[in-house]
Formats: structure tokens, sequence, C-alpha cells
């Protein structure tokens, strides 16, 4: 399949048509609820990322481009900006044993994207953030 | 999101219907800030919840910073796809969920 694109400004207002435009494509797929959270889940956490960090103070565009691939079922989702680079997987990841207390809050959306999908892979080219999330789908 | 909430004496009763997200988030947050102070019990259920991502999980460990000083909070009717949320991140071991 070839990649389809949606390009946004990225706000967080644009959110819900970013999650509706790679909601659409899943739903070819007949995921399960739980595969289907997860991947929003991932999209979400990635743009707002976008969002927050690559143009602040300024505002930007956003590419999302879906691929949906077979044998095996899988959905590849790849992010795009111009913005300031940033590689969001150089971080640690947050200690998930501490308590309430001592729990911090940072790090948190890009660990639950590590931990959801199959495959995460960050690239800085030709002055772009590209950041390509994959995970696998398993139908029976 | 919907948000329905209910006071019985210092017991406030939340229920939470459609998706707690980047945007919706803050609307929970703004709620109990506005009805948190004397309350002693918390109750939060998300059996109608079907989608929560890491702002709407600041926004819970948030109010169980508050309640733990306070009284107690309790999660409750957690569906399996927020369950695995929960427990990818750990917060199953840090929330009270029944």
């Amino acid at each position: 399949m070839e990649m389809d694109k949606l390009t946004v400004e990225a706000k967080t207002e644009n959110l819900e048509e970013v999650l509706g435009f790679v909601d659409r494509h899943l739903e070819t797929m007949d995921c399960s609820p739980k595969v289907s959270v997860q991947i929003d889940v991932a999209v979400e956490e990635l743009f707002v990322n976008i969002a927050h960090y690559a143009y602040s103070p300024g505002i930007g565009s956003a590419t999302i481009g879906v691929e949906i691939l077979k044998d095996p079922a899988a959905i590849a989702i790849t992010f795009t900006d111009r913005g300031k680079p940033f590689d969001p997987l150089a971080k640690e990841d947050p200690d998930i044993t501490l308590s309430a207390e001592e729990r911090q809050i940072g790090g948190l959306g890009i660990y639950m994207v590590k931990k959801s999908m199959d495959e995460v892979v960050y690239e800085y080219k030709d002055g772009q953030n590209i950041l390509r999330i994959k995970k696998n789908l398993d139908i029976l | 999101m919907t948000i329905d909430t209910t006071v019985a004496g210092t017991e406030l009763s939340i229920v939470l219907e459609g998706r707690l997200d980047t945007n919706t988030a803050p609307e929970l947050e703004a709620e109990l800030k506005k009805r948190v102070a004397g309350i002693t019990s918390l109750v939060i259920d998300i059996e109608k919840l079907e989608y929560i991502s890491s702002a709407g999980l600041r926004v819970l460990l948030s109010a169980h910073k508050i309640m733990v000083k306070q009284g107690t909070m309790v999660i409750k009717n957690v569906r399996d796809e927020v369950r695995e949320i929960f427990e990818v991140t750990g917060f199953d071991e840090i929330l009270n969920i029944e």
C-alpha cells in the first residue's frame, strides 16, 4: 500500500482529526479494542509532543503517514515535522516501580509508545524529524 | 467526555464516559480542583471510559497525591483496554483499582 498522508497544523485541537485519519485505516483491519487503544494512545503522545515542542513558541505543521502492511498484517505510522531536531527515544525511561510520591510525570508518553509498539525508529534527515512506529496486527 | 459528579457527605463520586485524552483531561482536572476540598473518599467509576492517554494518567496521579493526604481514592470498573494502559505504565500499582 502507498502511504496515505495527512498534513495538519501541529496543534492539540487537531488531535481528533489525526486520530480519525488513523482510525479510518485501522477500521479496514478489524483489530481488537485493546490494540486500537494502544495505537491511538501512541499517535496522541507523538502528535502532542510535536504540538508542544517542535516549533515552540511558534507553530508549524506535521505530516502523518499511514501504511497498512500485509503478511504479516501491520500498521506503520510516520510522523514528520520541520521543528527543532528532537529524538524522543533519547530520553531515559521513567522508573515505573516508584511510588506515587516519587513518581515523575515526564517521559510517560514516549514510554507508553515504546512499550506498546513493535517498532519505533527515529531519524533526523533533510531538516525533518521523522519518527516511524509499527504495530503488528494479529489477524486470525 | 462526560463527567458526572455526586457528593454524599464527604464522598465524591465521579463517573466518566468517553475518552480521557489531552483535550479532555483539563476538564477533569478543573472539576476535581473545584470539588476535592474536604473530601475524604473519591470514587471514580470508569466503566464507560473507553480510552486514556498520558494526559489522563497525569490527572489521576495528581488526584491520587491529593487524596492520600486527606482520605482515599478508588478507581472502579476498569475496562480491559484501559487496564492494559495502567499495567504498561505501572499505574496499576500506584492507583487503588477495584
